[in-house]
């Protein structure tokens, strides 16, 4: 079965990306460049390292943006998701989504009408080994958000490793933080993953920090080889 | 042990990870269990079981409702047994029951109708499917939300069907069936 990702090239769509290339066959990635920071919909941070990453792991991208604005944004994801089932032929679409139902019942709703299967192999996953696998797996993530107390400017551009998974879990436990950063704690980008045949560097970065969050901002990044 | 039936159109299915193993997560905090693919399922595993949970399938899936052959099981099995959307449908057919078409994906109230061990009262539940049992004469409604029936169970025997996904939201249906002895 030919599939697209909805890809944002954080950690949950790349692990996505990874279990359905296992059983089935990726064809290309789908990303929505949202304006919106505070986007309902779509992951935003460093959204445009995704042509990178497409380029890692060897996929065409469709990339479409989008105002991002609540409901509007879905109409560019749909016209986004037919784009990319004429072009490639597309039999399902892949997401991320873990807890999320309003993410995931907006994207089985344009499934449904695109008559195309819908996926989401990260479902109801348990948070704590969803972030053990990527370590595993040996993903080489890096915290590019953080929106939450007591986050702090300390987490941006750290790699998640098992000392971080340990750290996010003990967070979980005292402020009920969602240790996987389910309801918008903190978002990641994807600098290597096993299907990537090269991976990237980061050459320039800054952090943007107001109030109490703040962002990991790739300026310029390049692949090199693994 | 408890014996979950994976209703996915073929065997080792992506959609297992979203259909199968949220089930598995629930009955693990309470109980042993095991996975068969429908097309696997022996005698055997009928007699070692002891409940049987289906599982539901992705929206496009309708595998299992073309093949009700290949659950003639049901009919004679007098274990308690649950389907989940497609397997609540599945169970339907079995009976002679027809589908009415019903398209609900997210999140719909539900009412129960009548008193029985899974749930009460109005709840909120996740739903995805494109179908529901018509009516029926084999079973009890025991709840239904605007659109269409969403949990039955068989008059005689301990045999329920919801068409929500309690694995999603409701975890503590899941567990109170595994909580039913007979």
């Amino acid at each position: 079965m030919k599939l697209g990702v909805l890809f944002s090239g954080g950690k949950d769509s790349t692990l996505a990306l990874h279990l359905a290339a296992e059983k089935e066959e990726v064809t290309c990635l789908i990303t929505l460049v949202s304006k919106n920071p505070e986007s309902y919909m779509f992951h935003t941070p460093n959204i445009k390292i995704t042509s990178l990453q497409a380029n890692a792991l060897g996929l065409p991208l469709v990339s479409v943006e989008t105002e991002g604005r609540k409901e509007e944004e879905l109409v560019d994801l749909e016209r986004s998701i037919s784009d990319a089932k004429s072009k490639f032929n597309l039999e399902g679409i892949v997401t991320g989504a873990v807890e999320s139902v309003y993410q995931a019942s907006r994207v089985q709703r344009i499934c449904n009408r695109l008559n195309l299967w819908s996926f989401n192999p990260l479902w109801k996953r348990d948070q704590r080994k969803l972030l053990e696998t990527i370590v595993e797996k040996k993903f080489r993530v890096i915290i590019s958000g953080v929106f939450a107390y007591p986050l702090d400017e300390k987490w941006l551009g750290k790699q998640i490793d098992t000392e971080i998974v340990e750290r996010l879990v003990e967070l979980q436990g005292q402020y009920s933080i969602s240790p996987s950063g389910e309801g918008g704690e903190i978002e990641t980008t994807v600098l290597d993953a096993p299907l990537f045949k090269k991976r990237i560097e980061v050459a320039e970065s800054n952090i943007d920090w107001q109030g109490n969050c703040g962002l990991f901002r790739i300026k310029q990044a390049r692949l090199v080889p693994k | 042990m408890i014996l979950v039936v994976d209703m996915n159109w073929k065997q080792d299915s992506l959609a297992y990870y979203e259909f199968v193993s949220p089930i598995i997560s629930v009955i693990l905090t309470l109980r042993d269990c095991e996975v068969k693919h429908y097309l696997e399922i022996k005698p055997a595993d009928l007699s070692d079981c002891s409940k049987i949970i289906l599982s539901g399938t992705s929206l496009k899936d309708q595998a299992t409702l073309k093949q009700t052959e290949k659950f003639q099981w049901i009919r004679t099995f007098d274990k308690p047994l649950l389907g989940i959307c497609a397997g609540m449908q599945t169970i339907g057919l079995v009976f002679g029951e027809s589908l009415k078409r019903c398209l609900q994906v997210g999140m719909a109230e539900v009412k129960t109708l009548k008193e029985n061990p899974l749930f009460q009262g109005k709840f909120n539940a996740y739903g995805l499917h494109n179908y529901s049992v018509a009516s029926s004469k084999t079973f009890e409604i025991l709840a239904e939300s605007t659109k269409c029936i969403q949990a039955i169970k068989h008059k005689q025997r301990s045999i329920y069907g919801v068409l929500f996904h309690p694995e999603v939201r409701n975890p503590e249906i899941l567990k109170q069936f595994i909580r039913i002895e007979k």
